[in-house]
């Protein structure tokens, strides 16, 4: 908080604390009407332990962001590198949250969560143990032996994000989980990461929309640009920690909500005005 | 749910559909009876009840049974592993998928059955003719919902799976294959029932084997009644392999 009572622009980590530095990143499309930029010149580190959120208005790239990060899209340019080690695809040191509903229909929830462990070979007991571990860190006890077509909406992203836990990764990797969810499931479910981020000193990048959902959980917010994605502006929190959903109430909330909003909204009366150009232009159907 | 609620939500189907049953047949027999329903083309269900006894103790219906069901059972497993195989290759080499998939949709609307004689210029006046006929005409269906079901796996399973660094054999094994399994298993549904409709229609035809010799024999004789009960029996293998099929398919695939 500066001295003026206004909210911080945040600086990059330290890039000698960097887990994840993600360096110049332009992703191009090859549409009919043209190449398309989705995301251009993005740099971000993301420091051990730090919780980084990425916001932006729909159709500025934050999910083509997450998915170059996460090793799933390869075709572009610049560098990701995790702890110093440059990397052209899926990497174990990185675990991913979805933001659709990804845990497998036909495995109980025990069994989703021990997926992770069962392609290392972990021994059957041994990897059942772990797996409960990380289903009580969810929150998710007694329902072990149930099919998530059996869960609501947020327990199988509760099951999604255990799973992924339980690869232990050194970044979590989480684009919108919580976007289908409701607005009071999604507080309860934020406070439920806050927690365990805290607890396990989880280095996390979450992509979002959601402007509380940002604040309330991170310790920096980037702000993205309507497409091209660049970065407009890096929001440093400074909420005190150990943070809940209580923390929405707070005068100072409220502030960092209304700054990122002022830079976002902008962005955002722009993509939908790029929308409806887009949609004057196709024929009626 | 309380314990009488639980059981009645569970023994109410059963008891809707046998008293649907019950009373179709009443309302045959009545229309029969009152002439409204030819007697010579359809005989009033209870002649067909009361046939039964002389069907299964004169006409050996226990083998003949046995027979058209063994016979399905091999064309089944047959179609199983041969149409899901074919449909997993397909859908893996796309040069094959785009070369013979129009060629195997076709095929599903063939009348395989009219090319007995030369099924029976191979295989001879066998069991293997009827087998064989039921395991190509069913063939179709099982291999394009193979394709459907793999290709159809969600683009997030399938990320989940990269994101866990998964080789291409894994990802197919624990991720595209158990996702694909509900609309293979409607394929082998359907590739059962055409499996059965074509044994049966072939038994008949050549007059060889189990049930569809006996329907045959019984029609020959204008024993409408016997035809009718022996037409039951098919219906029983159906019935068998429909039940069979869904205790697999819910072993591999508890809950949806």
């Amino acid at each position: 908080m500066s001295a003026t009572g206004k909210p911080m622009e945040g600086r990059e980590a330290n890039p000698a604390d960097a887990i994840l530095v993600a360096d110049d990143i332009v992703v191009r499309f090859e549409t009919p009407e043209g190449p398309v930029i989705a995301v251009d010149n993005i740099s971000l580190t993301v420091a051990a332990g730090e919780f980084l959120s990425v916001i932006g208005p729909s159709g500025c790239g934050k999910s083509t962001l997450f998915n170059v990060i996460g090793g799933l899209l390869s075709n572009h340019q610049g560098r990701v590198t995790v702890a110093g080690e440059t990397i052209s695809g899926p990497h174990k040191s990185i675990g991913m949250v979805f933001q659709e509903e990804s845990t497998f229909p036909w495995r109980t929830v025990l069994d989703n969560v021990a997926f992770p462990l069962e392609l290392v070979g972990m021994p059957k007991a041994q990897r059942g143990e772990r797996a409960r571990h990380f289903i009580a860190l969810v929150g998710l006890d007694g329902f072990e032996n149930r099919y998530p077509g059996e869960l609501s909406g947020g327990m199988r992203q509760r099951v999604s994000l255990a799973r992924t836990l339980a690869s232990e990764p050194k970044i979590l990797l989480m684009d919108e989980p919580f976007a289908a969810l409701d607005e009071q499931t999604r507080l309860l479910l934020g406070d439920k990461v806050l927690q365990i981020q805290q607890q396990l000193k989880q280095t996390t990048l979450l992509i979002t929309h959601n402007i509380t959902e940002a604040v309330q959980m991170s310790d920096r917010v980037l702000v993205m640009t309507y497409r091209p994605g660049k970065v407009k502006r890096v929001v440093d929190i400074k909420l005190p920690r150990p943070r809940t959903s209580e923390v929405v109430g707070s005068d100072l909330f409220g502030r960092y909500v209304a700054q990122i909003w002022s830079d976002l909204r902008e962005e955002a009366s722009r993509g939908m005005r790029d929308e409806e150009a887009h949609a004057l232009q196709e024929p009626p159907s | 749910m309380s314990a009488p609620a639980y059981s009645h939500r569970l023994l109410a189907p059963p008891v809707v559909g046998l008293g649907a049953l019950i009373l179709f047949f009443l309302a045959v027999e009545a229309l029969i009876r009152g002439g409204v329903i030819n007697r010579f083309i359809v005989p009033p269900p209870s002649e067909i009840i009361a046939s039964f006894e002389r069907v299964i103790v004169e006409e050996d219906i226990l083998n003949r049974f046995l027979l058209t069901a063994t016979e399905c059972l091999t064309a089944g497993v047959m179609l199983t592993v041969c149409g899901v195989t074919g449909g997993v290759l397909m859908q893996r080499y796309q040069l094959l998928q785009r070369a013979c998939e129009t060629w195997v949709a076709a095929m599903a609307s063939a009348p395989i059955v009219l090319m007995y004689p030369l099924f029976m210029v191979i295989f001879g006046r066998s069991a293997w003719t009827i087998i064989m006929i039921g395991f190509i005409a069913a063939l179709p269906p099982v291999i394009l919902k193979t394709i459907e079901g793999i290709s159809g796996t969600r683009r997030v399973l399938i990320n989940v799976g990269r994101s866990f660094n998964l080789t291409p054999r894994q990802l197919f094994w624990k991720i595209q294959f158990p996702a694909a399994l509900p609309t293979i298993f409607v394929g082998i549904r359907l590739g059962l029932i055409f499996a059965l409709i074509n044994v049966v229609g072939v038994e008949f035809l050549i007059n060889f084997g189990g049930l569809g010799q006996l329907i045959n024999e019984l029609a020959e004789r204008y024993d409408l009644a016997g035809t009718y009960a022996a037409i039951c029996f098919v219906i029983l293998v159906s019935v068998l392999f429909f039940m069979s099929l869904e205790k697999a398919e819910r072993w591999l695939r508890p809950v949806d």
